[in-house]
């Protein structure tokens, strides 16, 4: 590598040392780019945050006011010669790849991403690069996506066994993202959703920012008015096992996420049912990722750095990992 | 075997019991009869052993897969299991149509049984092209066949019960006709259900009656009065049946299997036995009035061949404490009073060294046996049976007239040294630990341990292993020594075969002591002085 690479990783976070700034900075910083709301990625107490104009959205209600800057995708920054632009990373609503460029060398670091489309938030664009800084959350083999079709299909058909049984439908997912995608997934339910709080105010920040989603109703602990039939009700997993979910029964859980996948981890959940449905990049994914952007050297963050960096230099790739304080929220998909 | 796979999803979604019964007694009213037998066969420990040697299963299927082997050992550490391990990565993670769809769970058996018989490139191409043409859930469950570790989590009382209730029968009779020797692919399940006297019934042995466990002192056992009830040690051995018919003997172990050639020492005194009876008992490797350690029949029952020497260092006897069949008659209904009367006249008659009535314990009151459990461990016991006087052999495990009661556990405090991912559930978490003892200045591995920590411990300890690592050797983590957990314990005996020179039985993890630095851990010397004079 390089003696001055381009962005380095500190203590602090991804570092570009010629224009003094960190992108998804894990420390208080002076300037961050923030790639994309999630609370791993956009930590409290930065002085300004450099955002797609959705993401800012999204922060203004999580980390209340601060000194955000918005910008659109495509739209770009020079700070002391080195150019920072953002592009759609296909996560979720604002999701943004940022690509810095700096004397004709071109970085990019993708935050988190998938590659297919959701229908629902911007999808994913490749860029060619240099060096690309990847999550790979799920970078091992075994973590192919099914068509999403097919997980829908699984997801009314486990709906209507519910129904049939006289239960309601507990859908667990991230409430930012993961459940706003269940909603998109349930677009032709007629009868409203009912969210758990925290989802209704991102569903709020989606639709304020143009988003169509299903009619939903916030579940809010005061009114517990007509008790709720066949209904289907969309929460984050956190919800699974307190009281709150008392006035649904009786009811049947499903959790949504990649890691269901795994045999262990849907028996290890107390969820009823796994559903297989991320919002990261899968394995043949990122072999899609490689051939497109064409990068001479990767640096892997998030995940199954190790195996993966060694696999793509047993392909004769120039590729390390980095470790990140994202890793914490491994399991926070 | 589309059905049979959607059951098997059915049965992993759901710990409801009724849910359970539910989804197998629909899949046995719907299934074509020789799936049925299959599928009983198969939830009965009846699998058909492994065709394929293991390492080729991983060779072909990460060729399958392309990826390099190294890769395909990563992906099982992290996944848990193989058969699952290999379903991800050989064939599409899609459950909808396949041209397997059509193929019948028989035939996929019948599949698996000629693989064994198949020169190693036929099996290749066999297995390849099987991995290709099943649907995600399939191919796990073939694999799960084909690795010999295929398990359902339904006991065999629950498929009784289920396939009692789709075709209208007596659950108990029904666990007693499919037990002992049988073949899935000799018999139809008319003969097998509904027909039994068509089977050689001669083997046939019973279902066990298995005792909970006394989990506190103050259960309501000792509420009551101790002359109805019956005490016994509680033996460190084998739980099995001695069938004796048509001048013939046979020996069940509690798994099914039929091991009367691993103990020639009952042939002794089988034609004392009369025709028409069955024994329950423990099969205890014993010397000179004194059960030998555990780990002395773990070492007969590995051998393949019993040679003179281990048939002289380790002698079996069986140890009976039950009668429940006489004269051809079942005497299950009977009192144990009664069969034990019986017991203790059919030992008095036969007189041999390799056969031994489990004694009664006598006692007043409850608080004799209390005083009298400290004897258990330099007896070589594990505790004591308790029986009401007047119960019957039931079926399986039922709460209420037969109690084990265990001495309390050996308990040691270690620091956690090692950690690998976990099996099952525990997939892709640090959940598989080993522990030392400090000795010299150094920690000394003793132990390993898997259970005992609550989910929300274990996601603890998952994140300590990952920001604490040493070094990694493959899958194992070396972590910094610094957490202490007391660990608990059953049997302990010398043994040069350890790097401690110590060996345990059943380690598991009771708590975590965050009340403990790590040198705060008890030492090597600690342990060895645990050790029962009498028993080494």
């Amino acid at each position: 590598m390089p003696r001055n690479p381009l962005l380095r990783f500190t203590p602090q976070g991804i570092y570009c040392k010629q224009a003094d700034i960190y992108i998804d900075p894990w420390k208080p910083v002076r300037r961050a780019i923030i790639t994309h709301g999630h609370a791993d990625h956009a930590r409290r107490g930065n002085g300004a945050y450099l955002a797609h104009r959705f993401t800012c959205e999204i922060l203004r209600v999580r980390l209340g006011p601060a000194d955000y800057v918005s910008f659109e995708y495509g739209d770009s920054v020079l700070i002391n010669g080195v150019r920072f632009s953002f592009y759609p990373a296909g996560h979720l609503l604002g999701s943004a790849q940022i690509r810095v460029e700096y004397k004709g060398e071109v970085w990019v670091v993708t935050g988190d991403y998938k590659v297919e489309n959701d229908g629902l938030c911007e999808p994913w664009e490749p860029l060619q690069c240099h060096t690309l800084i990847t999550e790979c959350t799920f970078g091992l083999p075994v973590y192919h996506w099914k068509a999403q079709d097919e997980v829908r299909g699984e997801m009314t058909e486990w709906i209507s066994r519910n129904r049939e049984a006289g239960k309601n439908s507990i859908l667990l997912g991230y409430s930012l993202g993961k459940a706003q995608r269940i909603l998109h997934m349930l677009s032709h339910e007629t009868d409203p959703i009912y969210c758990h709080g925290a989802v209704e105010n991102m569903n709020e920040v989606h639709r304020r920012c143009g988003l169509i989603l299903p009619p939903t109703l916030r579940v809010s602990d005061e009114k517990a008015k007509k008790k709720p039939e066949n209904a289907i009700v969309v929460a984050p997993p956190s919800a699974i096992g307190t009281p709150w979910l008392n006035r649904f029964r009786p009811y049947a859980t499903a959790m949504a996420s990649g890691w269901m996948t795994l045999r262990g981890a849907r028996r290890r959940r107390a969820a009823d049912k796994g559903l297989v449905l991320s919002d990261h990049v899968d394995w043949p994914g990122l072999h899609e990722v490689m051939s497109l952007c064409k990068p001479e050297q990767v640096i892997c963050t998030h995940g199954y750095t190790e195996i993966f960096a060694d696999y793509l230099r047993s392909r004769g790739m120039n590729a390390h990992a980095e470790k990140t304080f994202f890793d914490a929220e491994n399991d926070e998909e | 075997m589309k059905r049979f796979a959607k059951l098997f999803q059915q049965l992993d979604e759901t710990n409801k019991t009724n849910l359970k019964v539910a989804a197998m007694a629909d899949y046995f009213r719907e299934a074509p009869p020789e799936d049925r037998v299959w599928a009983i066969a198969l939830m009965s420990s009846r699998r058909p052993p492994r065709p394929v040697k293991t390492p080729l299963l991983r060779q072909w299927a990460s060729e399958a897969a392309t990826i390099p082997l190294w890769l395909f050992e990563e992906s099982y550490h992290v996944v848990g299991d193989l058969a699952e391990t290999i379903a991800l990565l050989t064939g599409d993670s899609s459950d909808e149509e396949h041209a397997s769809d059509e193929q019948t769970l028989s035939e996929w058996m019948q599949l698996i049984l000629r693989l064994r018989k198949m020169p190693e490139e036929e099996q290749h191409e066999t297995l390849l092209e099987a991995w290709s043409v099943l649907g995600y859930r399939e191919n796990f469950v073939f694999n799960k066949l084909l690795t010999g570790s295929f398990r359902v989590g339904v006991s065999r009382k629950l498929m009784t019960r289920a396939l009692a209730q789709a075709f209208d029968l007596e659950e108990n009779a029904l666990a007693h006709r499919i037990m002992g020797k049988w073949d899935p692919t000799g018999i139809t399940f008319d003969e097998l259900i509904f027909e039994h006297d068509h089977r050689d019934k001669a083997s046939q042995p019973y279902p066990f009656y298995l005792a909970y466990s006394v989990e506190d002192r103050s259960e309501p056992i000792t509420q009551e009065d101790p002359n109805d009830w019956h005490a016994e040690w509680k033996w460190d051995g084998i739980r099995g049946q001695l069938v004796k018919r048509n001048g013939e003997l046979f020996v069940w172990s509690r798994g099914e299997e039929l091991v009367t050639d691993k103990y020639p020492e009952f042939e002794a005194f089988a034609p004392a036995i009369p025709d028409g009876t069955v024994l329950d008992g423990e099969i205890m490797a014993w010397q000179e009035d004194m059960p030998l350690n555990f780990h002395a029949l773990q070492q007969r029952i590995g051998r393949k061949t019993l040679s003179r020497k281990i048939l002289e260092e380790v002698p079996v006897v069986f140890m009976a404490y039950d009668l429940i069949e006489w004269k051809s008659e079942d005497l299950r209904s009977n009192s144990l009073e009664s069969r034990r009367k019986k017991l203790e006249e059919l030992n008095e008659k036969i007189q041999s060294p390799n056969l031994l009535l489990s004694p009664s314990i006598p006692f007043e009151a409850w608080e004799d046996l209390e005083l009298l459990i400290s004897e258990a461990r330099a007896r070589a016991c594990e505790g004591f049976m308790l029986k009401h006087v007047r119960s019957e052999y039931e079926v399986g495990r039922k709460k209420g007239n037969w109690w084990k009661w265990k001495s309390d556990p050996f308990t040691i405090d270690a620091v956690l040294t090692f950690a690998m991912r976990g099996h099952g559930r525990r997939a892709n978490l640090y959940t598989d630990y080993t522990f030392g003892l400090w000795h010299d200045g150094e920690l000394v591995t003793f132990a390993k341990a898997y259970s005992g920590l609550t989910d929300k411990e274990f996601n603890q300890v998952d994140r300590f292993v990952k920001r604490n690592t040493i070094e990694r050797f493959g899958p194992v983590r070396q972590v910094t020594p610094q957490l202490v957990f007391e660990l608990a314990f059953e049997g302990i005996a010398l043994s040069k075969r350890h790097k401690s020179g110590v060996a345990v039985r059943f380690p598991r993890i009771i708590r975590w002591r965050h009340d403990k630095k790590p040198e705060d851990a008890n030492t090597l010397d600690d342990l060895i002085a645990l050790i029962p004079k009498n028993v080494e």
